[in-house]
């Protein structure tokens, strides 16, 4: 049956892979890479300023090398299988906000923030490690969905009881750290949105009532969702941290488009948008000011005021031109407030140019692009969900405050992931990190033969309450569900070994590849259907996967040909 | 699933593509724009961030830079700041630049493309190169001695070599210190104010920026129109001229100063300086006449750079003759900056040739590679070599036996004519007193000086020949220097 589909589409079904390289070498000689280009940034920082090697290139070159090792090490014993990619990339991004910072602290010297940065990576390093080492398997997280979400919203309220800072209350303070917890929040937010979603997304995507071409789901299964997500933006607007709010609803979105496929969560999720951006721009006046600044970025100089921080930061964007004035050489400093933070990549466009910004944007595009590829790879729809949360994380991050600083879309207050001073964010990224690493471990490892059942009960509780409405409809049609959850997955998992080159340009092309499935996906799946292509299947699981999942854990893995039962060790 | 998340993929990409578009167009297409904001101060940054190219005179730096290890970093110094302020301008942080400063600003900050061998390759590394060196033609002696004759008196001396239109004094007292405005400190701000605000004017370049009714001293340029027109054939016939003189068209009784003027020779008028005998030659050689010769001698010429901008001297192109009369003997509207005044004793020197005068003798990097020679600008024929001659005469006579005594120096030839010019409502003003001259070596033709001296309070008594009293001894002491 996998025969006849490859004598279809030669392209899209090779004869079935061998065992898929585990890569660890490469993972780390592109470790070794990402080091040495860090220490290079630090010496060059040094040898600009003072013409001469800065004193702790050494120490901070093995700070990285044994931080970047450790995690290696971490990785290689206990997620062999996992995106050779995804370490080396967080690690340079890592080492060059180091260097960023390290080069910013030159411009104030009273105020060092390298060492704390560094010690913060540090503590992320740990928790990456402390992750890929206690969480086995990823679907160990869809158990405590709701305590995620408890824990996330505690997190955020938190703030409301220190004072503010710089206008917003998104700080706690203990011990003379200052600690975002919002940052941390994200993770166990999207934890939350994947774990309900995968649970309920047929009765998402499938009951309510029709309007049109809409289909409004039942108040029961879209109210708790819907009731924390606005609990968590509202908190956000008190707290004044709107770059965070419009991460969440991005979020929010994204997860709903992805487990209900249906457009018009995104039509209404962008009316939402509008409404709450328009009512927030007119009644809060911080976002509007923003907004002025965006659409008039040079007011302050005509007021004679002189140049607001966003035209400081287009000034040192332009400065940098094509190659950049060097690290160390530019002038970025002249941002003044949050050039460590918010503004960090003014310093670096200032001083790597075009040239530089865009490598760095494509380093944060790999690592998204591995986050997506690992959710193409699973089987189990909370790991798809939360490896496209994850990567969208970031991607909508990196979006938000590079459009800002850069004048594309209004400025709002956020980290660059990795890149930015802030000890929060960093452990936050280093634990998306080591999450997406253990999903993609998962996605790529082989899958024995015949076992694995086992595991699939034992981690669905959750799941399976959750999704009571949605195993009713999916039990009728389970014999024809397990199949084509095999097959499809397999295929997927094999696009994700011959994609494992490091490319994101052949990585996008996959992506955009029209599939078959498209047409047949609104068809309901019909035993005939079932019996032959997996191509189709795939994507019809909208209920098929999940039921699969959700419903009868063992069943039908044997009955297709494929090597793989459906997850898990 | 699959399928969506392959959507939410290629929604990720075109975030991507945006991002990437709009760094394009901030950082290649509009940096231009965004570079050249006033508010952006990167440009001030890079431009004090090296120190500052030097000024010399006569080989040896003028100006010097302090390290301020402020934001805008290295300040100008200057290490005889109210002596050269006249040739070198300021260059300060707050208020930018001045004369020869802002003229060659461009090697001395190091930006003129002139100091790379490959300017694109500087562009490409954003070298910012060193700053060159302005060498000027000042002669340090001549312009001390300029400098200590005017002493605290309002005023201004300009000295050229009339062969080449080197300038070799250029002296405006009272005088001020332009390192005081050096830095963006609060003491520049004050400085700047009192320096502005004092009646005494210190900041005017009153050598090149001020004119003067020059007064007698415009009767060379009237005598040299005389005889080239025609008008005058022998210096030493017998004019016919009333004294007094009425104004063609009006009643006005010209008068004179001095004694014997009625139908005087064109020497003796000249010598004893007749107003009668010129206002009159002016209204007969007529309007387009005396323009056509002042505009020879660089009058109403608006872009003369030496190479900092010189105002213009003017003589008037619509007048009637009652006012050409006037303007024949430097009255009316007549003015002349100094370095105009000095131009033209230069070309009576010189043979009639006029040079445009220039400051700036070469320009060398910073290593000392010339970069660029002085200026080759074609020579003018301000007035025939026999006209040129006999103004030589008559000019020599003023020093030898007229009102121009004071500037004789021995063992040198000397020419020179003196002038008062009276000026304000109903000439009520002090006169400016005025002496322009010019030197030789005795049994050669070679002028090795020409100076012009105004000095704006030069005596109490307005009736005295101050030109002859207090510009003459110090035209002298210039010219005394020059050898």
């Amino acid at each position: 049956m996998a025969r006849s589909a490859a004598a279809a589409r030669p392209v899209d079904a090779p004869p079935p892979l061998p065992l898929l390289p585990r890569r660890r070498g490469i993972e780390l000689a592109l470790l070794l890479g990402a080091v040495l280009i860090s220490v290079c940034g630090y010496v060059v920082v040094g040898l600009a300023r003072w013409h001469a090697l800065p004193a702790g290139a050494a120490r901070y070159g093995a700070g990285l090398g044994g931080l970047a090792l450790l995690a290696h090490l971490a990785v290689r014993f206990r997620a062999p299988y996992a995106d050779p990619l995804l370490l080396p990339t967080a690690v340079l991004l890592n080492g060059l906000g180091l260097v960023l910072i390290f080069r910013l602290d030159l411009e104030t010297p009273a105020d060092h923030a390298a060492p704390t940065q560094l010690m913060w990576s540090t503590v992320g390093v740990a928790l990456f490690i402390a992750v890929v080492l206690l969480l086995r398997d990823h679907r160990m997280l869809q158990r405590y969905a709701y305590v995620c979400a408890a824990l996330a919203l505690l997190l955020m309220v938190a703030p409301i009881l220190f004072p503010a800072i710089n206008g917003a209350k998104i700080w706690i303070r203990i011990a003379g750290f200052s600690i975002q917890p919002g940052e941390f929040a994200k993770v166990l937010i999207t934890v939350f949105f994947a774990a309900y979603l995968a649970a309920n997304r047929s009765a998402l995507a499938h009951t309510g009532r029709r309007m049109g071409r809409l289909r409004l789901p039942t108040g029961r299964v879209l109210g708790p969702i819907v009731a924390i997500w606005l609990v968590s933006v509202a908190v956000l607007v008190l707290e004044r941290d709107l770059g965070t709010s419009l991460l969440f609803f991005g979020i929010f979105v994204v997860l709903l488009y992805v487990a209900t496929g249906r457009t018009g969560w995104i039509a209404i999720g962008l009316i939402l948008a509008g409404v709450g951006a328009t009512a927030v721009g007119k009644l809060e006046p911080h976002v509007h000011s923003r907004v002025a600044d965006w659409m008039h970025p040079f007011a302050g100089i005509a007021a004679g005021k002189g140049p607001g921080q966003l035209a400081q930061s287009l000034f040192a964007f332009a400065e940098g031109g094509l190659l950049g004035t060097g690290l160390g050489q530019g002038h970025s400093y002249l941002i003044g407030f949050a050039m460590k933070s918010d503004f960090i990549l003014a310093t670096f466009g200032e001083e790597l140019g075009l040239a530089g910004l865009t490598a760095l944007f494509l380093l944060y595009a790999l690592l998204v692009a591995r986050g997506y590829r690992a959710a193409l790879g699973l089987r189990d729809p909370f790991g798809s969900l939360l490896a496209v949360g994850l990567a969208a994380l970031p991607a909508l991050q990196v979006f938000v405050i590079a459009g800002g600083v850069m004048g594309l879309i209004p400025l709002t207050g956020m980290a660059m992931p990795f890149l930015a001073q802030g000890g929060s964010s960093v452990v936050t990224n280093w634990i998306i990190i080591a999450l997406l690493l253990r999903i993609s471990d998962r996605a790529r490892a082989p899958r024995p033969e015949g076992s694995g059942a086992g595991s699939g009960t034992k981690s669905e509780p959750e799941g399976g309450r959750g999704s009571g409405t949605g195993s009713g409809a999916g039990s009728g049609k389970g014999p024809g569900a397990g199949p084509g959850a095999g097959p499809g997955s397999d295929d997927a998992v094999r696009q994700a070994g011959s994609d494992a080159a490091f490319g994101s340009v052949s990585w996008v092309t996959g992506f955009m590849k029209q599939t078959q499935s498209e047409q047949n996906q609104s068809r309901p799946p019909r035993s005939g259907q079932a019996q032959k292509p997996s191509r189709a299947q795939k994507s019809g699981q909208a209920q098929k996967a999940s039921q699969a999942e959700n419903g009868t854990p063992t069943p039908p893995a044997s009955a297709d040909d494929a090597p793989a039962p459906e997850a898990g060790r | 699933m699959i399928r969506c998340i392959r959507h939410t993929a290629a929604f990720t990409f075109l975030l991507l593509v945006a991002l990437l578009v709009n760094a394009a167009r901030v950082q290649v297409f509009e940096a231009e724009g965004y570079a050249g904001n006033t508010a952006n101060r990167r440009v001030p940054i890079a431009r004090y961030d090296k120190p500052r190219g030097a000024v010399l005179v006569a080989g040896s730096p003028v100006t010097g830079s302090r390290d301020s290890g402020g934001r805008l970093r290295y300040e100008r110094t200057y290490t005889e700041g109210p002596l050269y302020a006249p040739v070198t301008g300021y260059s300060s942080q707050t208020y930018g630049t001045s004369l020869l400063e802002r003229a060659e600003d461009g090697i001395l900050s190091g930006a003129d493309d002139r100091l790379a061998t490959f300017p694109w390759w500087d562009h490409l590394t954003r070298t910012h190169r060193a700053g060159g060196s302005v060498h000027t033609t000042i002669n340090p002696k001549m312009q001390r001695a300029a400098f200590d004759g005017l002493g605290g008196k309002k005023g201004a001396v300009a000295a050229v070599e009339p062969r080449t239109g080197r300038i070799l004094a250029l002296v405006s007292t009272p005088s001020y210190d332009p390192g005081e405005l050096s830095g963006n400190s609060p003491a520049v701000s004050e400085a700047w104010r009192r320096l502005n605000g004092a009646e005494q004017r210190p900041m005017l370049n009153r050598a090149l920026r001020q004119t003067y009714p020059p007064g007698s001293t415009f009767k060379v340029v009237t005598a040299a129109a005389a005889l080239e027109s025609g008008k005058v054939t022998d210096i030493e016939a017998r004019t016919d001229s009333p004294d007094p003189y009425t104004l063609p068209g009006t009643a006005t009784q010209l008068g004179n100063a001095a004694r014997g003027c009625e139908d005087a020779p064109l020497k003796d008028a000249f010598r004893v300086s007749c107003n009668t005998v010129f206002a009159r030659l002016g209204a007969e050689i007529g309007l387009r006449g005396m323009v056509d010769a002042a505009r020879r001698f660089g009058f109403n010429d608006r872009r003369l750079r030496i190479p900092s901008l010189v105002a213009p001297s003017n003589f008037d192109t619509r007048m009637d003759p009652s006012q050409v009369a006037l303007s024949a003997i430097g009255q009316y509207d007549t003015a002349a900056t100094p370095l105009q005044m000095a131009m033209v004793s230069a070309a009576v020197a010189n043979g009639g040739q006029l040079m445009p005068p220039y400051l700036v003798d070469k320009v060398t990097d910073a290593r000392g590679v010339m970069v660029a020679a002085g200026p080759h600008r074609p020579t003018r024929e301000a007035m025939g070599p026999a006209t040129a001659q006999q103004l030589q005469d008559m000019m020599i006579d003023v020093v030898a036996h007229g009102s121009g005594r004071r500037a004789a120096i021995k063992g040198l030839t000397v020419g020179g004519k003196t002038g008062t010019a009276q000026h304000g409502v109903r000439n009520e003003g002090t006169p400016y007193a005025w002496f322009i001259s010019w030197a030789r070596e005795k049994d050669t033709y070679e002028p090795t000086v020409a100076v012009a001296v105004v000095v704006e309070d030069a005596a109490a008594d307005r009736e005295d020949i101050s030109g002859g009293g207090s510009a003459a001894p110090i035209a002298r002491a210039v010219m005394a220097a020059a050898g």
